[in-house]
């Protein structure tokens, strides 16, 4: 049984690199389009969801609203979750850590660097 | 396609997109009707497009984009006010934008000095007048733009780790530099409780230590209470971790990235110098002898945990563990995995970890060891910019919003010629040949605008060469379809609803209309038989054709089929095209033997109907002996229709014309009423209903005299005739459809609505509602009377 990851994220692009570079690494993938669509999954699916990775700037609910609505879920509140960011900007990746965030990937990221946090991230 | 190339293209496509959107909210922004969704919607575009262009390693478009991207963001922040001229220069900047955009697809390069010009005006907002695109002091951006490829120089990462994800293949293999040896690195670990608050796990953070080399892990449980005082969610163990590998510093601390500000962490090297570490020399067969020798005893721990057996204070022998880095390729993952973490964490990961059955990415991680990513390989022979198609996506929404104003103006421009010719302007003055230009502009319009619902047929035709083979199979036919005209556009609506007559037609030729190849060869044909789909546009609507070589229509068969059925009479006079189309009604079958493919009582009548229903018309034309050809028809969309404008009580109708059969002026003797009451006309020995539509409608209580008025005889979808009867017919005419719920409410006997050139609207009327209602008399009077 492979593990599944949700990928939220409000770009298209990004949905595939990152659906392509983690399919290509054996995990199944759910994606959403924004926080609320995320979140709407992960509750739809959230007995097999092993690892959300998350983009921060969405439309509708963004990537802290996604830490903050999984975190105060109490079926999903332990699963993991990696941030997207292509900041620096110590303040962003601080909040999303305050809110949950497991761990975070850095924009443009290359494939080993991003399944290498899911597996550090995925019981 | 391989992905890489797929996913530039999707980027580009996405560009587009976003840039739509950044332009429209930029526009609004300078119109000062931009609220704060709107502008942080412009700033999430640009990033978009400025991350995407990270991924493939577009520099120009990066450095660009940046700049944008930290000036939107200060203006969205309120950092900077959204002036007039910040909002100017932002679009001047846009279109730069997505100049950058199209040269990146394109393999172009922009203008130097205009977009260094744009940069530096740029940077002028934001102060950075001067400064070198170093993006700010952006050091995750670094400009070392990561292609999306595997790469395999990242010397950042740990050795080992970067190519198997999951199970190393035997670093030992190519030793380390032997002068220095392995460093020996002592770790303590104290996670606090705000780690396994954020879904991190020590159980992780130790097998992922146990991926850089030999570990040795010593956990001290003395702070575990007994099970009934465990919380889930409290930090009770502490690890110590002797780690002997290669790796540097940055590698071990890169392993506790996500949850070092959430633990108490050292990390020291015991062996600075490297003086020979004796395990390293270790052969792996060693090693998993060791790691066999020194097993876990799992449920010896479970049972001491879960008997609130709580190590007493002075308990000073603590379980050493020791968890074999490498495993012989043919351990099962999972044993390491619990022989490195058993230690850690709570109980519920314990057991989950002692429970779990595989690691997600070793099989194919190892494929992608053994074999050069393609993704790699793709990266570098990656052809520059392939053309990439240019496309929107819009809501449909929006478009019929569109589609809607366009109907308006069309009408609008028609009651301003009326009135332009009432008026008594001679055609040759000026205002007259305006309004002629405007109506071919309006007609182009109206044309343009139809044509972005529009699609090709080719989404319904694709499925025919399957349908095809099959029926051929199942019949024991030969069979070469030819499609043509699959590029013909057609509403999209119509599409969606032109798949069921064609398969039905499709199954019928094959079925009914060509031989078995046997009859084919004795006729003198080829045994292949030729069934021709084809789609063109003719006289402003879609036509659909369907010809096969077959045996063509049995006319006398035909025939006698009708009058056994009691369709027509024994001694009626018919011409072929009439007897062909006879096939048409209810009912009639040609088929001798009932097929499966086609099912019972084909009746081609079926069709007709489907067709009918979307404003169609379906004919044939058949050849004994050569085969027949059916064409369909139909409108190419649903938002106007063919009409025939009628007065009923007053009121301005508007009939469905395909509805329509003819009309005719009811003589007194043809009239009868069925039980003192419901009137019926006899056309041509045929009984029908007269419906008054004036009363149907509710616009009056007592019916015209028929003589007085015309009946138009018309047919429903379900087949069923009724006779209409108006006051008048007025003529025939193309209207746009306007939806009565709409902007109303549902009205039974009323389809919809539409506007007349002299700015009247007109109800057009729901035959089939109608002609059903005479059906289930007495009818409910309509409640509501419809105000003229």
């Amino acid at each position: 049984m492979s593990k599944t990851v949700l990928t939220i994220d409000d770009s298209r692009t990004m949905r595939e690199m990152l659906n392509h570079a983690l399919v290509e690494a054996g995990y199944r993938v759910l994606q959403a389009v924004d926080g609320v669509e995320g979140l709407e999954v992960l509750e739809a699916n959230g007995d097999v969801i092993d690892v959300v990775i998350t983009d921060i700037n969405m439309p509708r609910l963004d990537g802290f609203g996604v830490i903050e609505g999984v975190r105060a879920s109490p079926a999903h509140r332990a699963t993991p979750i990696l941030v997207l960011t292509t900041e620096s900007d110590a303040a962003k990746k601080e909040r999303a850590r305050s809110a949950g965030a497991t761990g975070w990937i850095v924009k443009p990221f290359n494939p080993v660097k991003l399944v290498d946090a899911v597996r550090r991230v995925a019981a | 396609m391989d992905p890489f190339e797929s996913i530039k293209q999707t980027f580009f496509q996405e560009c587009d997109e976003l840039l739509t959107d950044a332009e429209q909210g930029l526009l609004a922004m300078e119109s000062g009707d931009a609220d704060s969704e709107t502008i942080n919607a412009v700033f999430r575009a640009v990033h978009s497009v400025k991350g995407g262009a990270g991924a493939f390693g577009l520099e120009d478009l990066i450095r660009f984009a940046h700049v944008f991207e930290t000036v939107m963001d200060e203006v969205r922040s309120g950092q900077m006010a959204l002036t007039d001229e910040v909002a100017k220069t932002l679009l001047r900047a846009f279109d730069v934008l997505a100049d950058h955009v199209n040269a990146a697809r394109d393999g172009g390069k922009v203008d130097e000095t205009r977009s260094t010009g744009m940069l530096d005006e740029l940077k002028a907002l934001i102060g950075q007048e001067g400064e070198d695109e170093d993006l700010g002091g952006d050091e995750d951006f670094g400009f070392v733009p990561q292609a999306f490829a595997m790469d395999l120089d990242d010397d950042s990462a740990p050795p080992a780790v970067e190519l198997e994800l999951d199970a190393p293949e035997p670093v030992l293999d190519a030793p380390a530099p032997e002068v220095a040896g392995p460093n020996v690195w002592r770790i303590e670990f104290a996670p606090k409780s705000e780690m396994y608050g954020k879904a991190n796990e020590a159980g992780l953070v130790l097998r992922e230590l146990a991926r850089l080399g030999e570990t040795e892990v010593v956990y001290d449980d003395s702070h575990l209470p007994p099970l009934d005082q465990l919380s889930a969610e409290t930090a009770y163990l502490t690890w110590t971790i002797r780690l002997t590998s290669d790796c540097d510093y940055e590698a071990v601390h890169e392993v506790f990235e996500f949850v070092e500000d959430d633990c108490d962490l050292t990390i020291v090297n015991e062996n600075p110098n490297g003086a020979g570490a004796p395990v390293a020399e270790l052969s792996d067969d060693d090693r998993a002898a060791a790691s066999a020798s020194a097993p876990l005893d799992l449920d010896a721990l479970l049972a001491r945990v879960a008997g609130g057996d709580a190590p007493a204070p002075e308990a000073a022998p603590e379980p050493v563990l020791e968890a074999a880095p490498e495993p012989e390729p043919e351990a099962e993952p999972v044993e390491i995995e619990a022989e490195a973490t058993a230690p850690g964490g709570d109980v519920a990961s314990l057991i989950a970890l002692a429970q779990s059955v595989e690691t997600p990415a070793a099989p194919k991680a190892k494929a992608a060891a053994a074999t050069p990513p393609p993704a790699a390989a793709a990266a570098a022979a990656a052809p520059a910019g392939l053309p990439a198609p240019a496309t929107i996506r819009v809501d449909l929404d929006r478009v019929d919003r569109l589609i809607n104003a366009v109907g308006e103006l069309v009408i609008q421009q028609a009651m301003l010629s009326q009135r332009v010719l009432e008026s008594g302007l001679a055609r040759s003055s000026n205002v007259a040949l305006g309004l002629e230009d405007l109506e071919l502009l309006t007609r182009e319009i109206q044309d343009s605008v139809m044509a972005i619902r529009a699609q090709p047929v080719k989404s319904v035709f694709q499925r025919m060469p399957r349908l095809a083979r099959e029926v051929a199979d199942m019949t024991g036919k030969r069979v070469k379809l030819i499609m043509e005209g699959e590029g013909t556009e057609v509403d999209k609506t119509v599409i969606e609803r032109l798949t069921d007559p064609i398969t039905h037609m499709l199954r019928n030729a094959i079925d009914h209309g060509l031989e078995d190849p046997e009859g084919r060869v004795a006729a003198g044909k080829p045994a292949e038989g030729v069934v021709r789909l084809r789609a063109l546009h003719r006289g402003g609507r879609i036509v659909i054709e369907l010809q096969d070589d077959g045996r063509g229509i049995n006319r006398p068969r035909v025939r006698g089929i009708a009058v056994e059925k009691g369709l027509i009479t024994e001694d009626a006079v018919l011409s072929d095209e009439e007897i062909d189309n006879l096939i048409f009604l209810p009912g009639f079958s040609t088929a001798a033997v009932i097929s499966d493919i086609s099912g019972r009582g084909v009746g081609m009548d079926v069709v007709r109907r489907s067709i009918q229903g979307l404003g169609g018309r379906i004919s044939i034309s058949s050849e004994p002996g050569k085969g027949s050809k059916f064409t369909m028809s139909l409108p190419l969309t649903l938002a106007v229709l063919d009409g025939m404008v009628v007065t009923g009580a007053d009121q301005t109708l508007v009939a469905p014309l395909s509805a329509i059969i003819e009309s005719l002026t009811p003589r007194v003797e043809d009239v009868h009423y069925i039980g003192g009451k419901d009137a019926v006309i006899r056309i041509r020995d045929t009984f029908v209903p007269l419906i008054d539509v004036g009363v149907a409608l509710g616009f009056r209580d007592t019916p015209i005299p028929p003589a007085s008025g015309v009946a138009v005889l018309v047919e429903s979808e379900g087949g069923g005739k009724a006779a209409l009867l108006v006051e008048a017919i007025q003529g025939q005419r193309q209207v746009v459809i306007k939806s009565l719920e709409a902007n109303y409410q549902q009205i039974d006997g009323v389809a919809a609505a539409t506007i007349l050139g002299d700015g009247r609207v007109a109800l057009i009327l729901d035959v089939d509602a109608l002609v059903t209602s005479t059906r289930r008399k007495p009818a409910a009077r309509n409640e509501k009377r419809l105000a003229s």
